[in-house]
C-alpha cells in the first residue's frame, strides 16, 4: 500500500486531487449522494449506537470499533465514521477511487486505511470487523448470496451489518432509473440495471441464507417539496436499508 | 493544526451566550470572544432595558437551563391590546384584544429585564466546562483553511475552530471579513426606550398604540412598572431625548393616556435609530451569522431577540446533529441547512414588520379607516385571532427542537 503511493507521479496526484474535489463538492457530480448522506448517516450512527450501547453526544462515540466501508468511493461514509472515533478500513473495487479518498482524508486530518480490494479478498485474508457498511453495493454485484456470505465472514460474532439498496417495483423503476438517470441526470445512464434490484423480503431472505439475522428495515424517502431525504419505517418502496447481526 | 475549540463565537450579548450554552450541552466545545470587559456586562442595576420574550423563546431558555434562574424576575404577558390612536385622542373604537386564555399554551410571553438575563448567562457560561470566554478582546482578522477557521485577536493571539459564528450585531465585523454584503434601509424613525413606574396596576397587559409618527408599546414589568418603546421621526426623537426628565414625561403623557395613573421615569433613557439591515447571505465557508448580524429588524413587535433565539435554536440543532453524524460541521452544505431554515422566516418577518409599520405610521384617513376596520374584523373572527396570538407567542413555522422545550 505504501509502495503504491510512492510510485504515483505528480500529474496523477493533481488528477486525483481534482477528482477528490469533485467527489466532495455538494453541488457537483455526486450531488445525489451528498443529499442522501445525512439521512444514511442518521440511520448508520443510530444503529451502531444502539447495537454497541454508545452515547452519540460523546466526543468519539465509536472509539474501539473496527468498521469496514465496502464501496467507499471518495470516502463520504468512511470520513464521518473515522471522525466519530471508529477504526475505518475503506475498500473499493475501483482502483482510481483509492488515491482520491486518501488525498481527501489527509486534507481532512483523518486516518483511514483505504484499500483497493473486495469483500471476498478481505474475508479470505481473515480480516475481522465489528461493523460492515454495505451501502448501495449489493445491486451491483453478480452473485449477491456469495457476496453477503463474505460480508458475514468479515464480521466478528455479534457484529453489525448495514446494507442498503433499491427495491424492485414499477415505482423504483420510475424513480431510480427514469428519474435519477434520465430526467434529473443525477447518475450516469446505465448506472443501474432494474432486474438486479432486490425487494426487502428477498434481501432479508438472502441475509438469512448468508447466516445473518435481520433486525431492522427502514426506507429512505425523497420529498420533492423539501428536496431532501428522510427515514421512514413504512415506505420502503424505492431506497431502503437493512440492519442484521451475526449471531454470537 | 489543532483546534482551540469546535466553535468560535464573536459577541457575548444575548444570542452568543445562548448559542454557546446550547452547543456545549450538545457536546461541542466553544470559545466566546467579546470586546467588552466582563465587568461592563455584569451590572445588576436596572438600566431601563427589558425584553419581550415570546413563549417559544422562553421554552428555549428553559431547555438550556436559563429560565429557572430568571423566572422569578419575569412578568407574564397575559393580554395584548393593539389599537390605533392619535396623541390626545385616546384609542380608536376598533382595536385588537388578544387574551392568553384563547390558546392552550399559557401566557403569550414574558417581560424580562436585561440585567437578569445577562447575569444568568454569565453565571451559566462560567459553570459550563466546555465554554471558554475571552473578554476585552476584539477580532482583527479571520481566514479559513481546508478544515478550519483561524481568527487573530487585537492582542496578537490566534484561535482556530471548525466554525466561526458572528453574533456581533448590525455592523457585524465577522460578516464584513467574510465578504458578506448587507442590504436594508432607514425607517426615518428613532425608537425611544425607557421604563416607567405607574400608580395603577397593569394586570399583565401589553399595549401597542399605532400612532401616526410611529408605534408606542407599553410592556408590563413586575410591580407597577412598565417598559416603553416609543418611535418618533428622527428629528422629534432627538428633540424629546434632549428634554429633561420632566419635559420627557410631559411629551410621553398625552401619547400614553391616563389609564395607568400618574407616571414616573425609572432607569435611563435610550434611543435606537430604526433601520432594517439584512445580510445577503447568512453563511460562508466555515462562517455563520446569527441575530442582528444576519438580520436587524424593526423592533415594532419586539421580535429582534425572539428572531435571534430562533436562529440559536436552528443553528445549534444543525451543528449538533451534524456532529453526531460525524459530518464536518463547518462544511458549506451543513451550514446551508441553517441558512435555508432561517432565511425564509427572517425575510417574512422583516417584510411583515416593515409593512405593518408603513401601514400604521400614517395619518392618511383612508388608511386609518381601513386599518380600523381590519382590526375590528380580526377581533371578531376567532380562527384568525388564535392565529395572531400563536404568531405573537412565536409558535408558528418550523420550530427548532429547543423552542419546543426539548433538549438536542
Amino acid at each position: 500500500m505504501q509502495a503504491a503511493e510512492t510510485t504515483v507521479n505528480p500529474a496523477e496526484v493533481a488528477k486525483f486531487e481534482a477528482m477528490a474535489a469533485e467527489w466532495w463538492d455538494p453541488n457537483g457530480k455526486f450531488k445525489p449522494l451528498h443529499m442522501l448522506n445525512p439521512c444514511r448517516l442518521d440511520y448508520i450512527t443510530r444503529q451502531i449506537a444502539a447495537e454497541f450501547d454508545r452515547d452519540l453526544s460523546a466526543e468519539t462515540p465509536f472509539k474501539g470499533l473496527r468498521l469496514l466501508d465496502i464501496g467507499c468511493g471518495g470516502g463520504l461514509l468512511s470520513e464521518p465514521m473515522a471522525r466519530l472515533g471508529a477504526e475505518v478500513v475503506g475498500a473499493d473495487a475501483a482502483p482510481r477511487n483509492i488515491p482520491v479518498a486518501r488525498i481527501h482524508a489527509e486534507q481532512s486530518g483523518l486516518e483511514i486505511d483505504y484499500r483497493h480490494t473486495t469483500a471476498e479478498d478481505l474475508a479470505a485474508a481473515g480480516e475481522q470487523f465489528d461493523i460492515v457498511l454495505n451501502m448501495e453495493v449489493v445491486e451491483h454485484v453478480s452473485d449477491p448470496l456469495t457476496y453477503l456470505a463474505a460480508c458475514r465472514q468479515l464480521l466478528k460474532p455479534g457484529g453489525l451489518h448495514l446494507c442498503s439498496t433499491i427495491n424492485r417495483n414499477p415505482k423504483s423503476f420510475a424513480m431510480a432509473i427514469v428519474g435519477a438517470e434520465y430526467v434529473m441526470r443525477w447518475l450516469p445512464k446505465g448506472t443501474h440495471e432494474w432486474s438486479k434490484f432486490i425487494t426487502p423480503d428477498e434481501l432479508c431472505q438472502l441475509l438469512e441464507q448468508a447466516g445473518l439475522k435481520p433486525v431492522d428495515r427502514t426506507g429512505f424517502v425523497f420529498n420533492p417539496l423539501t428536496w431532501g431525504w428522510s427515514l421512514s419505517s413504512r415506505d420502503l418502496s424505492v431506497n431502503y436499508v437493512t440492519a442484521s447481526v451475526k449471531p454470537a | 493544526m489543532a483546534f482551540d475549540s469546535d466553535i468560535l463565537i464573536v459577541g457575548a450579548g444575548l444570542n452568543g451566550p445562548a448559542l454557546a450554552l446550547a452547543l456545549a450541552q450538545g457536546g461541542l466545545s466553544v470559545t466566546v470572544i467579546d470586546a467588552l470587559p466582563e465587568a461592563a456586562r455584569a451590572q445588576d442595576r436596572f438600566d431601563g432595558r427589558a425584553y419581550a420574550l415570546a413563549l417559544a423563546s422562553m421554552r428555549l431558555l428553559k431547555a438550556i437551563g436559563i429560565w429557572g434562574k430568571v423566572h422569578a424576575q419575569s412578568q407574564p404577558i397575559l393580554e395584548i391590546v393593539a389599537s390605533d390612536g392619535r396623541a390626545g385622542e385616546g384609542p380608536a373604537p376598533f382595536f385588537l384584544d388578544f387574551h392568553h386564555g384563547e390558546i392552550e399554551e399559557g401566557p403569550m410571553g414574558y417581560m424580562l429585564e436585561d440585567r437578569y438575563l445577562r447575569g444568568a448567562f454569565l453565571d451559566a457560561m462560567a459553570a459550563e466546562p466546555r465554554i471558554a470566554t475571552l473578554s476585552g478582546e476584539t477580532v482583527v482578522a479571520q481566514e479559513t483553511d481546508a478544515t478550519g477557521v483561524i481568527v487573530t485577536l487585537a492582542s496578537g493571539r490566534t484561535l482556530r475552530g471548525r466554525v466561526l459564528v458572528g453574533c456581533d450585531g448590525r455592523r457585524s465585523g465577522t460578516a464584513e471579513r467574510a465578504g458578506i454584503k448587507r442590504t436594508g434601509w432607514d425607517y426615518g424613525q428613532t425608537a425611544l426606550v425607557c421604563a416607567i413606574g405607574h400608580e395603577l396596576p397593569h394586570n399583565g397587559t401589553a399595549h401597542q398604540f399605532f400612532m401616526p409618527p410611529g408605534p408606542l408599546a407599553i410592556l408590563p414589568l413586575p410591580g407597577n412598572r412598565s417598559s416603553i418603546v416609543w418611535s418618533e421621526t428622527h428629528a422629534n426623537a432627538a428633540a424629546i431625548q434632549g428634554l429633561d426628565d420632566a419635559g420627557y414625561l410631559a411629551a410621553l403623557r398625552p401619547r400614553f393616556g391616563d389609564f395607568l395613573g400618574e407616571i414616573t421615569l425609572e432607569g435611563e433613557r435610550f434611543t435606537y435609530p430604526l433601520n432594517l439591515t439584512i445580510a445577503t447571505a447568512f453563511v460562508a465557508p466555515r462562517v455563520a451569522l446569527l441575530g442582528d448580524a444576519a438580520h436587524g429588524v424593526h423592533p415594532i413587535a419586539g421580535q429582534g431577540l425572539n428572531l435571534g433565539l430562533r436562529d440559536v435554536g436552528a443553528l445549534a440543532q444543525v451543528l449538533v446533529e451534524a456532529k453526531r453524524r460525524g459530518e464536518d460541521i463547518g462544511a458549506i452544505d451543513v451550514l446551508e441547512r441553517y441558512q435555508i431554515w432561517r432565511r425564509f422566516d427572517t425575510t417574512l418577518m422583516a417584510a411583515g414588520t416593515d409593512a405593518v409599520n408603513k401601514l400604521f405610521s400614517n395619518d392618511n384617513p383612508i388608511l386609518r379607516l381601513g386599518r380600523d376596520l381590519g382590526m375590528g374584523a380580526v377581533n371578531a373572527l376567532p380562527g384568525l385571532r388564535r392565529r395572531f396570538i400563536r404568531e405573537a407567542a412565536g409558535l408558528t413555522g418550523d420550530l427548532p427542537r429547543l423552542m419546543t422545550g426539548r433538549p438536542l
